[in-house]
């Protein structure tokens, strides 16, 4: 199960040299045909490790001029079977295209195709700003961001359930149910019973909402995913768990109180207040939504986020990775189970 | 059986040794893993401290939530209760359940994230 979370990602020097310097002559190659022979490709370094995808910031200087880029590619280069919800690189990169002039997102300026010289991998321009939610939420840098993100988001996520779907590559389509179903095998196969679960699934098996025609749903959109610049939203980024379902997935995840990130009164990502994203989802197009029909979705959304944090631990458990982050993430799912407590009495 | 040093002492010695001498002098990624594994030794103590009146409180709860022999332990007694929930004999109506899952709940966050926003502010 290669979940990729945000919130545990950490830079991981792990890379050999041959590999950094391998993607470097790569790029050289490329730079020298795309921006001309004097083009050269300057500070290649890797930001993250996440288990999916890598992550390199690199530098293209010309006399005069710098383009600052950012190289997503597959660990390796070379794609292994797939066996995540992730969609893959190149799907990835056409969905930052379906994204572009409507969606504040990086743009792609080059795609690697699998088998080259670089490994399947593609280039986006890099956008300033932050993603720690802790700064974002804290900092007097980001106070006049915090008055605009709520507009701001609604309005990217009204932007991206209206992308046509006609436009769309392949993706999987997920819903309400599907998820919960998948979620709750999960859950089973670990046979780590915990009551206040057996009650959220029974709960939200009982009380399905309506459907709503499907649309692209980002499936990560929340602070961590965000580029957030001193005048707000600046780019969505993380777009690997799109799929085609439930708008109200989408605006709901952004509300789970892990993702307010200790701001539990600012129920929209630490920082608004649901009925004021709801009202700039609308005003942007988005269908009308009222807060009781987030709520079956918040609470699929923490019930999700807690099964997450089984399967982090599980794979301390399995002996697939001993170390203690992961046994430690074993005692954060009573932090979703207060959560669900906390959604669900409020229905009792 | 000996108890000098006890296991709060030793736990305590090996996370002085965390916080004050190892950490400081790691980078990165190995540092990021000693702060995580200082805070399992504080979760290691906090449950020392916690755990025995709370599960005992909890036992004796489930007891009565599901009229179960009294000396059960509290693992088939929670298996039972999940049994219950997913059968649907029980639900949000019951008489006691939440009060019973949120007591639970929050000894355990007071165990394992005792900062957590989630909880109760009183």
């Amino acid at each position: 199960m290669a979940l990729r979370l945000g919130l545990m990602r950490v830079p991981r020097n792990c890379d050999k040299m041959g590999r950094h310097d391998e993607i470097l002559k790569g790029l050289q190659a490329w730079a020298g045909q795309f921006y001309g022979a004097d083009a050269t490709v300057e500070r290649l370094v890797r930001l993250s490790g996440g288990a999916s995808q890598e992550t390199w910031s690199l530098d293209i200087e010309r006399p005069g001029s710098v383009e600052e880029l950012i190289l997503r590619r597959v660990p390796g280069g070379v794609s292994v079977a797939k066996n995540s919800e992730a969609i893959g690189l190149g799907t990835e990169a056409k969905l930052l295209s379906c994204a572009d002039g409507t969606v504040p997102a990086p743009k792609v300026i080059q795609v690697f195709e699998p088998g080259s010289d670089i490994g399947e991998a593609f280039l986006m321009n890099r956008i300033p700003g932050q993603t720690i939610a802790r700064k974002i939420l804290r900092d007097d840098e980001y106070g006049i961001a915090r008055e605009k993100l709520t507009h701001q988001c609604g309005a990217a996520l009204a932007a991206i359930h209206a992308i046509p779907s006609a436009d769309l590559p392949d993706l999987p389509a997920s819903g309400g149910l599907d998820q919960l179903k998948k979620y709750e095998t999960i859950y089973r196969a670990f046979n780590l019973p915990r009551p206040v679960f057996e009650l959220t699934i029974a709960w939200l098996k009982s009380n399905v909402p309506s459907a709503v025609p499907p649309v692209l749903v980002h499936g990560d959109f929340r602070l961590g995913n965000l580029i957030v610049d001193t005048n707000g939203l600046a780019a969505v980024l993380d777009w690997e768990l799109a799929h085609l379902g439930d708008p109200r997935e989408d605006i709901a995840w952004l509300c789970v109180n892990s993702w307010r990130f200790g701001h539990s009164q600012n129920r929209v990502g630490g920082f608004g207040q649901l009925n004021d994203l709801l009202a700039a989802y609308e005003a942007s197009g988005g269908r009308k939504f009222s807060s009781d029909e987030i709520d079956w979705w918040e609470i699929l959304g923490s019930l999700k986020w807690g099964i997450m944090c089984m399967i982090m631990y599980e794979s301390f458990r399995s002996g697939a990775d001993p170390s203690v982050e992961r046994a430690a993430i074993g005692r954060r799912v009573s932090e979703t189970e207060i959560d669900l407590l906390n959604l669900l009495e409020q229905r009792a | 059986m000996h108890d000098a040093p006890s296991q709060k002492e030793m736990l305590t010695a090996v996370k002085a040794f965390i916080d004050d001498t190892a950490m400081p002098a790691l980078k990165g990624h190995a540092a990021f893993h000693a702060r995580v594994a200082s805070n399992v030794l504080a979760t290691v103590l906090r449950e020392l401290d916690i755990r025995p009146a709370a599960e005992s409180a909890e036992q004796q709860r489930l007891v009565e939530l599901l009229g179960a022999d009294a000396s059960a332990p509290v693992a088939t007694l929670n298996e039972q209760l999940c049994n219950m929930l997913k059968q649907g004999d029980m639900d949000l109506n019951t008489p006691g359940l939440l009060a019973h899952l949120k007591t639970t709940t929050i000894d355990q966050l007071s165990v394992d994230q005792p900062a957590y926003s989630g909880l109760p502010s009183d």
